[in-house]
């Protein structure tokens, strides 16, 4: 009994059940749109991407707007910008996620160090903050959350195409260029509404993790892409809980918990895989 | 369709040129040449993904054109079944990606027909040369199209796979009762086991060299200006048979070089 009120102790502090629900729903919504990161390739621009939110977020607390606008903003021009640049094709995606989004963070630790003032809300977009949560922050994640789920399913089968076979996708009249820029606005979108949560430095993981386990898991899209969000939910809510007692922070916990079921994953398809080869070299 | 005094280009020097070529109904053509002639970009232009920068393409109006892409630009290790990939390129109904009952049937049909029966739910890795090639045929044709454009259907794949894709093709462009009427449009490399079984054939390298029937076309002179090296063909069974010159003196090299 002691055991139990005990486990059920952090439940009863108001900032620990608005973190819990937060870091579920985060780790939901980066594992949906993870799935387009990861078999789009575009691990690298959600990095990137977290990284440009936190110059904005820099910019924002010094001039005291809404972290919201500034920082929602100041994504989605780099977000375009990097499309921009990369379909010049005069230099790549990666050196162009480089040069925008890394001048973006350079500035916002220039304007930390300048404004002491705002220190303190930069630091909780670098490091993530998931005990400070406000009520709009959930609604925030949740309001996202729900437009990515509405989005996705509506437009299901020309997102599959356009990233499976985005040429033949193109001459059959999907427009690719039109779902690569909803697949940004989402992305810019997600990145602003959980990075404070998780942090600019592991947000990218959170965003890979659930999308890979999944993978890992399932052959077939559709799975994945019911499969990744539950696991995301689950790395979320369960790192959270751990890190109560583990006294550590919780951006990390939940990303070292992503990792190890990953590893289990990762592990248990080795040996689906050997005990396959072993079949047919029995046969 | 046709095609007149067409040139693309990809923001440099055109990659073809002055292309003039008319495909009618139910015709089965082959497009040979070397690598870096402009074959793709040919067909992209047919497709419409590539704007000519000077001359026109012309489509009968409501045209359906389904393209089947090379298999080896395909990811493998994609997570999509056969089922998914058939079902893509249909249109969704709204908030529904899952496919109706009706659908589903259909999916089946156009699978069982191919000699995919029973695979819908596998992955794409699972299945073998043929079978992956038949998957991207079946996305194709459950669009209904009234021509269809392949890009070297039968490249990389053994002799097998390729009498097996030959065959479902000429299924395709027979004409009705017995097949769809299809009409075909496809490059390949391969000049004995596939170009010369073709009805019509067009040599290409940056325009069209030549374009009749394979015992016209394939001959040394156009395909000497098509490929840049002599070549001599041979005639067996009334089939006209390339070869490339030289090859006597490939041979005694190469079997010098294993005696020694």
């Amino acid at each position: 009994m002691i055991i139990a009120v005990d486990l059920l102790k952090p439940f009863s502090y108001e900032f620990f059940r608005n973190g819990l629900i937060i870091a579920t729903l985060a780790g939901a919504l980066c594992g949906l749109i993870g799935v387009f990161v990861v078999l789009r390739g575009m691990s690298y621009i959600g990095h990137g991407l977290s990284h440009a939110v936190f110059g904005g977020a820099a910019l924002a607390a010094v001039l005291n707007l809404n972290y919201f606008i500034g920082a929602g903003f100041w994504g989605l021009a780099s977000g375009l910008m990097i499309g921009r640049v990369s379909r010049k094709r005069i230099i790549g995606a990666d050196a162009a996620i480089g040069v925008i989004t890394t001048a973006s963070f350079a500035m916002g630790l220039a304007l930390q160090a300048r404004f002491g003032q705002a220190k303190r809300s930069i630091d909780a977009v670098l490091f993530g903050n998931v005990l400070g949560v406000f009520t709009s922050d959930i609604l925030a994640v949740a309001g996202v959350g729900i437009l990515s789920a509405v989005v996705i399913v509506g437009l299901y089968r020309k997102l599959l195409f356009a990233t499976f076979d985005p040429e033949v996708a193109g001459v059959s009249g999907v427009s690719v260029p039109a779902m690569e820029a909803v697949l940004m606005v989402l992305l810019s979108a997600t990145i602003l509404v959980t990075v404070r949560v998780i942090g600019v430095l592991l947000i990218s993981a959170l965003l890979v993790l659930p999308a890979v386990t999944a993978r890992l898991m399932t052959n077939s899209f559709g799975r994945m892409l019911w499969l990744s969000p539950v696991l995301g939910a689950i790395f979320g809510g369960v790192g959270m809980y751990i890190s109560w007692y583990a006294d550590v922070p919780s951006g990390a916990v939940i990303i070292l918990a992503g990792t190890l079921v990953f590893i289990a994953a990762y592990s248990a398809v080795g040996v689906r895989r050997r005990a396959q080869l072993a079949g047919i070299n029995h046969h | 369709m046709t095609c007149e005094h067409m040139s693309c280009s990809y923001g440099g020097a055109p990659v073809i040129e002055g292309v003039d070529l008319t495909i009618r109904q139910g015709e089965f053509v082959g497009i040979v040449g070397p690598s870096g002639s402009g074959k793709t970009t040919l067909l992209r232009a047919m497709l419409g993904s590539v704007k000519p920068v000077h001359g026109s393409v012309t489509r009968q109006a409501g045209l359906r054109l389904a393209y089947v892409p090379q298999v080896e630009t395909v990811d493998w290790n994609f997570p999509v079944t056969v089922g998914e990939v058939v079902g893509m390129s249909r249109p969704q109904r709204l908030m529904r990606p899952k496919s109706a009952r009706s659908e589903l049937t259909l999916i089946e049909d156009v699978l069982e027909r191919l000699g995919l029966g029973g695979l819908v739910q596998r992955h794409i890795r699972e299945l073998s040369g043929g079978q992956q090639q038949r998957v991207f045929l079946a996305r194709a044709l459950i669009q209904k199209p009234d021509m269809l454009i392949l890009d070297e259907p039968t490249a990389g794949v053994d002799v097998r796979t390729r009498h097996e894709v030959l065959h479902v093709l000429a299924d395709l462009n027979e004409s009705p009762p017995h097949g769809d009427g299809i009409a075909i449009v496809l490059t390949t490399h391969d000049l004995n086991g596939l170009a010369s079984h073709l009805p019509r054939l067009v040599c290409f390298n940056r325009t069209v060299v030549a374009d009749g029937s394979p015992a016209e076309v394939l001959q040394p002179y156009f395909l000497e200006r098509t490929y840049g090296a002599p070549m001599e063909v041979l005639q067996h069974g009334g089939m006209p048979i390339v070869l490339e010159q030289g090859g006597d003196e490939l041979r005694n090299r190469l079997n010098r070089g294993t005696a020694s």
